[in-house]
């Protein structure tokens, strides 16, 4: 089997790998450069849970072959926080509970991230829609919707 | 067994190339856009290995024209992308309606107008709301070019009127004449993330009394593939679109389907809906027509 | 008891310990352990719902470059008998021939061997090489098909359990029960108005968003290390030991983050066949299921087949009711019919009832705990008949429940008198909510419905260490499924006086931690909660000596107060409070390292009972269900934490709505599941459901030092009738079958239509 030499950028940090043409980027992001804070609830693109940023864009990393990243900016959960601390988003998310088992946590910061990056005063109706592809088994989705509508205002006013 | 290969050509030519040799050598290509459907029948259905030609590097399946006519909408343009561009919205709401409805935000991220109607499944969402606006489908191979409908481009489950060694370029839609509206909607269980159970999209033009002088009506998910239904349109035209007229299409739609019952829906049940949702569809696509 | 305390930390909503790894992708899931050498593990399954197996060859897999170890049911011991208790109990010789096919297969999906390679792709060619030659059988698909006495049988030296008399032929009825009291022919006959209904609901699963994941690495001892994803390792030890004939000492089980399981992480799957496979294979093996695997093979909830009848005079009063219910058991015997029979009339004080259950073996994977397993089908029905007699009574349906609601003193129907529960003040607080006050939104229809769950103990370990500075470690053996840490950080705090923040809580492997049952039974707060409370009475208590000894005092005249030791009031001693950490700080001095420890069996889990309800709208053309609202009110006896608790409401009727209108098993008439995966098997997404108003009751329970009542099952419990109501609400049409999809109401709306005509 020939391999492919593939060179990204992951977070902002250059980063190249050797992947088969098949591979999806999940699998390559978890098993080959062990980053499993991206996880894989589904590999069919049914629940999220692997969502990346590439090129500010939202996808399903399980849905994405890994040769597909050349060239690319890939955006993981492992890449959200800052030196400040953490992003808006993950704050609300602790202080709103709307983690319990907190497997889809990382795929709908994610997919919150994309969504406030694009619309930063999105409605209840909207927010729900665009998250409607991470699936939360835990939470019945209400803390999420209101972590995420805290957040758009914490990012709109900052303290 | 033969291996997997990726290639991601830059120039249309070498794409085509390489379909041919893959075709003369009785290897298998395939063409992927945004592979939001070929990633998981690679995982399932079809563990084949074969070369995926990536065509998403090629200029002219990113084209996106919306000032000429007809419209050209390139193959491996995302459906978000399609979305975020309000002049698209505007000019073909229906067909960005559908196109929206495609998976969740992640896979709109992903999947393309032409990928949807490459699939060939019967239930994919744009290509009735494709058939309701008249599109074509550009298709390009080692000849050159060649145009075809896209209610003639998919023949079966799956199947459709591509050659290997051709690929689809993109898609050209009339632009709508004044007064014109188009609408698509489906029917599934949940409020997003399902495979339509029934899906309608309707096209129609009024002339200045409000009389519908054109129309065209597409069904999906009601038969092995989606449908123009030309009594659906000839029972809106010379209407008002009035409820009447509403019903009788959908019950034009409703008798030219031929549903299956699986674990999305039974046949009566689909063939019931897709009725309903000609009529609601019709009366988006009125409203729509007597504002512009 | 702590009733009219004013608690400084306890019903707060703090960060939990855990969340900052839990949103950087830092915590370790099950599948996220990679370690030097690993290679991995897949399994091949069952293309037959029931068949023989007459031949396994593997030869051709093993010579596969890249193979490293294959193994099928001959690989394992013979399977000894015996019991395994706890929820994902069950029989061993049925627990080892689940995780492993032997004989027979007996659902799409069985195991039937297993291979560890270089690369998932290397071993998934593997798979493809076993051949595999079965005599297929007829596939018993439904409850019907299988009680009938002809039925084709899975099991044929099973003879149903529990009849006076062992039958004298073997059937597909793995055992019945039965529950009664009073005189149910003088009940109805003293009734004045009768309700009969007839109910199905088929399987769901529960549908937890990490799919099964372990890694095994055996040395050459044959000992093994176990990571995986659980809701109990210690009980996975044991299970894993029993199915492979090994000694507990030599296996070791380290529980990773879980990524939910709601009942279904109570059961081994791949864990033995991970350390099979890492023994022949001498490496790491990571074995992870696909969503696929997930519905196929693990252990969904019973598919059902209820009637029940209620009768009630004029003013309401129940006089009697009956239940006869069957329970799909997959393809071994454990369907929860019995707390389904002993909760389907706990929240009435019926003088007469009977209850009739049945336990069914049908072609499907074997059923495994969900949440509150056995009650949301059987309370399903008696909700819905309940419904109906408040119609036929023109009474309102939370004054019926009213006039008959269970509450302290009222004996239970299996068996004690209920201590005080909370049904009356959730009826209460329904009543006068303002979403129940308010007028149904036009043409929408109003659904209500209790639900209940008993609420287990069981056996629970705990440690508390005092760091040098005064802060505090938790140490416990419940993997934390929702936010426990919190509760236990929470109640820790509480107890020794110490802020929130002070105190952490890990969750220890079988080696570093005492026994502890599953995080299961809604018995975590509850149990284990009751383990680190008395774990910091044991520090509080060697503080006080401590102390007395530092200060020259008795160690009765030393009290602990607000986390310092003080002395006792009326104890003359001119000394300064000592904080904990002044203790810790001399620690070395008097007596060493802090260390507080507790180990129980935990008695007196109270039952938390719970109303719902919510307004529906159905769309009559297409037959879709819209929830409009919804509101969930519980007994949480006291919420420790109050955010998780109102979490594991909103839950918990996320999941029962999702049963409700669009969750099932669909299954072809070869017994091939058709909607294995999440695109067809219809969990709630985001924009299907409103915000979830929760209010929590608090009825303190006796035996917790706390209060606390377990919370994470009951919520599941009514959602499924609330919807039922509501859609009859709506459309004036009672729906028998589940899920209340679009198909099947628009169905019913035309059958109505023409029996109108």
């Amino acid at each position: 089997m020939t391999k492919l030499h593939v060179t990204t950028s992951i977070n902002g940090e250059e980063v190249d790998f050797l992947c088969e043409p098949q591979q999806t980027l999940l699998e390559v992001l978890r098993e080959t450069l062990g980053r499993t804070g991206t996880k894989e609830g589904c590999a069919t693109g049914d629940c999220g849970a692997c969502s990346v940023l590439i090129n500010d864009r939202l996808v399903c990393s399980c849905l994405v072959l890994a040769a597909e990243a050349q060239g690319q900016q890939v955006t993981t959960v492992e890449g959200i926080a800052s030196e400040e601390g953490l992003h808006p988003i993950q704050q609300k998310f602790l202080e709103h509970a709307a983690l319990q088992c907190g497997v889809c946590t990382p795929g709908l910061v994610i997919a919150a991230k994309a969504l406030l990056d694009r619309d930063p005063d999105p409605d209840e109706t909207t927010i729900r829609y665009w998250l409607a592809g991470n699936l939360c088994r835990c939470t019945g989705y209400d803390k999420i919707i209101r972590a995420v509508q805290d957040a758009a205002k914490t990012l709109a006013h900052p303290a | 067994m033969g291996a997997f290969a990726y290639v991601a050509p830059t120039r249309l030519d070498e794409a085509l190339t390489v379909l041919s040799e893959h075709a003369s050598q009785g290897r298998r290509a395939q063409v992927m856009a945004g592979g939001t459907d070929l990633l998981v029948q690679m995982r399932s259905v079809d563990r084949e290995p074969r070369t995926i030609v990536d065509i998403k590097k090629l200029a002219e399946t990113n084209r996106l024209d919306l000032a000429s006519d007809p419209i050209f909408i390139g193959a491996a343009i995302p459906s978000a992308v399609l979305n975020e561009n309000a002049d698209f919205v505007a000019l073909l709401p229906g067909l960005a309606e559908a196109a929206d409805l495609i998976g969740s935000t992640q896979i709109q991220g992903r999947a393309t107008l032409g990928g949807n109607l490459c699939n060939a499944s019967p239930a994919g969402d744009t290509i009735p709301a494709m058939i309701a606006v008249g599109a074509v489908c550009v298709i390009a191979g080692r000849g050159g070019t060649r145009r075809l409908p896209v209610e003639d481009f998919v023949t079966g489950v799956g199947t459709k009127a591509l050659r290997p060694d051709e690929l689809l370029l993109g898609l050209e839609v009339p632009k709508p004449a004044p007064r014109s509206g188009d609408a698509y909607l489906r029917f599934i269980p949940r409020t997003e993330m399902d495979i339509a159970v029934a899906g309608c999209g309707v096209s129609v033009t009024l002339d200045d009394s409000g009389t519908c002088t054109a129309a065209r009506v597409g069904i999906g998910a009601v038969a092995p593939r989606a449908l123009l239904v030309p009594a659906a349109a000839e029972a809106l035209i010379g209407s008002k679109l009035d409820d009447a007229a509403l019903a009788a299409a959908g019950r034009a739609c409703s008798e030219a389907s031929s549903p299956i019952t699986d674990k999305r829906g039974t046949a009566d049940y689909r063939r019931k809906v897709v009725g309903v949702l000609c009529r609601r569809a019709g009366a988006i696509a009125r409203d729509r027509a007597r504002g512009n | 008891m702590a009733e009219a305390v004013d608690f400084k930390v306890i019903g707060t909503s703090p960060v939990r310990p855990d969340g900052v790894d839990k949103v950087t992708g830092r915590a370790q899931y099950g599948a996220d352990l990679n370690l030097p050498g690993m290679i991995y593990g897949r399994v091949l399954r069952s293309p037959h719902a029931h068949a023989r197996i007459k031949r396994i060859d593997t030869s051709r897999a093993e010579a596969i470059p890249g193979v490293y170890a294959v193994i099928c049911g001959r690989d394992f011991p013979r399977g000894q008998s015996g019991e395994i208790g706890g929820e994902g109990g069950g029989d061993v010789a049925d627990l080892a021939k689940n995780v492993m096919a032997r004989d027979k297969v007996l659902y799409h999906g069985h195991a039937v061997a297993a291979v560890a390679a270089r690369s998932p792709r290397i071993a998934e060619e593997a798979l493809a090489a076993i051949e595999v030659e079965y005599e297929v059988l007829p596939p018993v698909l439904t409850l019907e098909q299988a009680m009938r006495p002809d039925a084709p049988l899975l099991d044929e030296h099973l003879y149903t359990k529990n009849l006076p008399e062992k039958p004298d032929k073997p059937s597909n009825i793995a055992a019945v029960m039965q529950l009664a009291r009073g005189n149910v022919d003088e009940g109805f006959a003293q009734a004045d108005v009768i309700v009969e209904g007839e109910y199905k609901i088929p399987m769901a699963h529960q549908g937890y968003i990490e799919p099964h994941a372990c890694v095994a690495n055996t040395n050459e001892a044959g000992q093994s290390t176990v990571w995986c994803c659980t809701q109990g390792h210690f009980e996975f030890r044991a299970m894993t030991a029993k199915v492979l004939e090994m000694n507990v000492a030599d296996l070791k089980f380290i529980p990773s983050e879980i990524g939910g399981g709601f009942g279904g992480k109570t059961v081994i799957y791949l864990e033995p066949l991970a350390v099979l496979l890492s023994r022949k294979s001498r490496r790491p093996v990571k074995m992870t299921m696909s969503r696929e695997e997930v519905f196929r093979a693990t252990g969904p909830t019973s598919g059902t087949w209820i009637k029940i009848k209620v009768g009630a005079k004029k003013d309401g009063t129940m006089t009697a009711a009956s239940a006869w219910m069957a329970y799909e058991a997959g393809a071994f015997p454990g369907a929860p019919m019995g707390p389904g029979a002993m909760s389907i009339f706990a929240p009435y004080n019926l003088p007469n009832f009977k209850v009739e259950a049945f336990d069914v073996l049908v072609n499907k994977p074997k059923v495994a705990a969900y949440r509150a397993p056995g009650a949301p089908q059987s309370m399903h029905a008696m909700e819905c008949a309940v419904d109906e007699l408040a119609r036929k009574l023109g009474m309102d349906p939370i004054d019926l429940r009213l006039k008959n609601a269970a509450d302290e003193g009222t004996q239970a129907p299996y068996g004690p008198k209920f201590p005080p529960i909370g049904l009356k003040a959730c009826l209460e607080a329904a009543k006068r909510h303002p979403n129940y006050t308010r007028p149904k939104p036009p043409g929408a229809g109003r659904g209500v419905a209790v639900g209940f769950w008993f609420n287990v103990g069981m056996q629970s370990s705990a440690e508390v260490h005092i760091n040098e500075n005064g802060t505090v470690t938790v140490v416990e053996g419940n993997p934390d499924i929702g936010g426990s840490r919190a509760s236990m950080c929470l109640m820790a705090a509480e107890t020794l006086g110490v802020p929130y923040q002070n105190v952490r809580a890990l969750i220890g492997d079988t080696e570093s931690t005492g026994f502890s049952n599953v995080t299961g039974g809604s018995r975590t707060t509850f149990a284990t909660g009751m383990a680190v409370v008395k774990a910091c009475e044991d520090i509080i208590a060697q503080c006080k000596a401590r102390a007395a000894a530092t200060w020259g005092l008795d160690e009765s005249q030393v009290e602990w107060q607000d986390g310092h030791a003080v002395p006792a009031p009326g104890v003359n001693a001119d000394v300064k409070p000592l904080s904990l950490a002044d203790i810790a700080a001399n620690a070395a001095r008097t007596g060493g390292p802090l260390l507080g420890r507790a180990s129980l069996n935990a008695q007196g889990a109270g039952a938390s009972f719970s109303v719902n309800f919510g307004d529906f709208a159905v769309d009559r053309d297409t037959g879709k269900v819209d929830v409009l609202s919804f509101t969930a009110i519980q007994d949480a006896g006291r919420a420790i934490h109050k955010a998780y608790v109102e979490g594991q409401m909103q839950g918990g009727a996320a999941q029962g709505l999702g049963w409700a209108l669009n969750e099932e098993y669909i299954y072809d008439e070869n017994g091939v599941m058709q909607n294995a995966g999440f695109l067809d098997y219809r969990i709630p997404v985001a924009s299907d459901l409103p915000m979830i108003d929760t209010e929590i009751i608090e009825v303190p329970n006796p035996s917790h030092p706390y209060g606390v009542r377990g919370v994470g099952e009951t919520p599941i419990v009514a959602p499924l009738a609330v919807a039922s109501n509501a859609v009859r609400d709506a459309l004036g049409i009672r729906i028998n079958e589940l899920p209340l999809s679009p198909p099947r109401i628009l169905a019913a709306i035309e059958a109505a239509e023409a029996g109108a005509r």
